[in-house]
């Protein structure tokens, strides 16, 4: 017994000491692993892109030469890689985010049941994860008659032979976009929603008062100034979803690089040369280059979302 | 006149209580994106339980007719011819997600605590990096990743599958923007009666910010549960992979066999293999499995996340 209460006091006073430096112990956890994790990495990224590691010798310093073959002479980058991920962006990234804003403000508009029930659906494919959209994806675009696209088109007479969507090079970007639209609608959606809630309503009726007389008037002049701090976070998380999700091509189709290069994203193209290639340093410079496009993006967005809260 | 346009505001604009002609319109809109977004989930239930020759069936057909457990008595009974069965990928997927919610909801809160109420130097600046870190897309540094796992001795442990996974940049930033919202007198009043940091987390902000720790659980949860990264990369141990590792198996062979098929198909009249058809069942039984969870956990969930969601606006 006495040896119980010994301990708990122990534990108590190692508390209590750790009490008068409470900021620093509550945080070290964190701290250190977002260092280990996401600041090193960084910074490792950084270092090898200037080498020539290939995992097995040592790495030698090479300077910016990844960066100008890249640039230069690298013709899946600017054939395939670059393009691309342009496009997937533009549409996923710019275009899922309209359609985010546009689904949140249309699901404020219907009473609190329905609105849940769709907003779970709308919300659960983003929880799912890669592999299981990879699964049910895979199925639904088989290559064969069974696979539920060709039954449908081949039922409907649109197409007589079987299509191999997932291989095809005409067809695997199209279907990126589709799925990875089908799995944006993340928290930054549900930001946007709760935003668009809490809107304050005498807001609205002063507008009301002051000469607004359609939704679409309200939606301008109100919901989006008084959201503008939602819209921004959730302008982030479209940006980031818009390249981590880049590997879709790769799990749709099985194949690294992806048929005829069509599926190539920015990251895609960096794991081909990591873990076909075996070329670590080239390969950092390509996720060098993406996480400063991601950067950039977002400097932007955060200056749209900000001059527009001066005029 | 005035009053009677007011009350008609009431009722047809944002966040209504009950339905309106009005509404219509928008149920016309959302009804067919709901069906496109809510079809594979409903093919996912329909699909596990069709027996092997439903799930072939020309054309094939949403709604299974002779529903069965067969596929789900395969999943188990191909395993048991296997080194490792199934139920221990589930297991090591099951320990590290639980591992990974605990562990990350407490750190979070630990550090979120510090970052909105405490006073000391770095505090801004340690903010403003993680909000920079929102924009962190983990799948460009691979590499690293690799390279430090490596180098700190975790691959092919168990911690290979947690550690990566528990700072979550989100999740901090979250915790912190609804912790300010708690009123600083309740956490001086405490301190007054002669509560230390840890007392007053545990017995005062943990308890007031369940929603915000909730929406922090199915973040971690989202990315433990779905992971693959630590099992492809860190873990070459096949009896420490996941089951979302065993499922990317699964589906690579059907990858395989649709390619094989369709290039079978081109020559002569594409007919699947024994095993391939097998996979299918596999496939389906495993993917059911895998989302069941997620639906659970955001219909529990769903009301915390969005009182959550309500101060997520970046300023």
């Amino acid at each position: 017994m006495t040896a119980i209460r010994a301990v708990k006091d122990g534990i108590l006073a190692v508390f209590r000491r750790m009490d008068k430096h409470a900021v620093f112990w509550l945080q070290l956890p964190f701290v250190v692993l977002f260092v280990v994790f996401i600041i090193v990495p960084i910074l490792v990224a950084f270092g090898l892109s200037f080498t020539d590691f290939n995992s097995i010798q040592s790495p030698n310093w090479v300077g910016a030469e990844n960066y100008i073959n890249i640039l230069t002479n690298d013709d899946v980058f600017s054939g395939y890689a670059l393009p691309n991920t342009i496009k997937y962006a533009v549409i996923v990234g710019v275009f899922g985010y309209i359609l985010a804003f546009i689904l949140a403000w249309m699901l404020a508009q219907v009473p609190r049941i329905p609105r849940t029930i769709m907003a779970a659906i709308l919300y659960l494919p983003s929880m799912t994860g890669p592999t299981m959209i990879q699964n049910v994806w895979q199925v639904i675009f088989a290559g064969d008659k069974v696979g539920y696209l060709n039954a449908f088109l081949l039922k409907w007479d649109i197409i007589r032979e079987p299509v191999v969507w997932l291989s095809d090079s005409k067809y695997i970007m199209t279907i990126m976009i589709i799925v990875s639209l089908w799995s944006c609608m993340g928290i930054g959606f549900l930001s946007m929603l709760a935003g668009i809630l809490n809107v304050n309503r005498e807001l609205y009726e002063a507008a009301h008062i002051d000469g607004v007389s359609n939704r679409l008037q309200e939606v301008i002049y109100v919901t989006i100034p008084a959201i503008k701090p939602h819209m921004m976070f959730g302008a982030i998380m479209a940006i980031v979803n818009a390249f981590q999700n880049a590997n879709i091509g790769v799990q749709l189709s099985g194949a690294n690089p992806t048929p005829g290069y069509a599926g190539q994203l920015l990251i895609t193209h960096a794991d081909e040369h990591a873990f076909v290639r075996y070329e670590m340093g080239y390969s950092a410079a390509i996720s060098v280059i993406v996480l400063i496009i991601i950067w950039v993006i977002s400097q932007l967005s955060k200056k749209v979302f900000r001059d527009k809260e001066a005029a | 006149m005035k009053t009677k346009r007011k009350n008609r505001i009431r009722l047809t604009g944002i966040n209504p209580t009950r339905f309106d002609r009005s509404q219509i319109k928008f149920y016309v809109i959302l009804l067919p994106i709901m069906v496109f977004m809510s079809f594979p989930m409903i093919f996912i239930v329909f699909n596990a339980f069709k027996p092997l020759d439903e799930l072939l069936n020309y054309p094939p057909n949403l709604i299974t007719l002779r529903p069965t457990l067969q596929n789900f008595q395969n999943l188990i009974a191909t395993s048991d011819n296997k080194a490792i069965p199934v139920s221990r990928y589930l297991f090591n997927s099951m320990i590290t997600t639980l591992v990974v919610v605990l562990l990350s909801v407490l750190i979070t809160s630990m550090a979120a605590y510090c970052m909105s109420k405490k006073k000391y130097r770095l505090k801004n600046i340690l903010f403003g990096i993680n909000e920079a870190a929102l924009m962190f897309v983990s799948a460009a540094v691979a590499i690293p990743r690799y390279i430090i796992m490596s180098k700190l001795g975790f691959t092919d442990t168990f911690w290979a599958q947690v550690i990566p996974l528990l700072a979550i940049p989100v999740g901090l930033y979250l915790v912190k923007q609804f912790i300010d919202e708690l009123p600083d007198e309740m956490i001086e009043a405490a301190r007054i009666d002669g509560a230390g940091d840890f007392q007053i987390l545990r017995r005062i902000v943990i308890p007031n910010i369940s929603p915000a720790l909730a929406t922090v659980a199915i973040l971690a949860f989202q990315s433990a549960w779905g992971s693959v990264e630590a099992s492809n990369y860190y873990i070459n141990n096949e009896a420490l992979k996941t089951f979302a590792f065993y499922m990317t198996t699964l589906s690579n062979q059907a990858g395989a066999s649709n390619l094989a098929n369709a290039n079978a198909m081109a020559g002569a009249g594409g007919l699947l293999g024994n095993s391939a058809v097998a996979g299918l069942g596999l496939q389906a039984a495993a993917t059911l499995i895998m989302f069941i969870p997620n639906l659970v956990l955001f219909i529990i969930l769903q009301s915390r996340v969005m009182n959550t969601m309500s101060h997520s606006g970046m300023k």
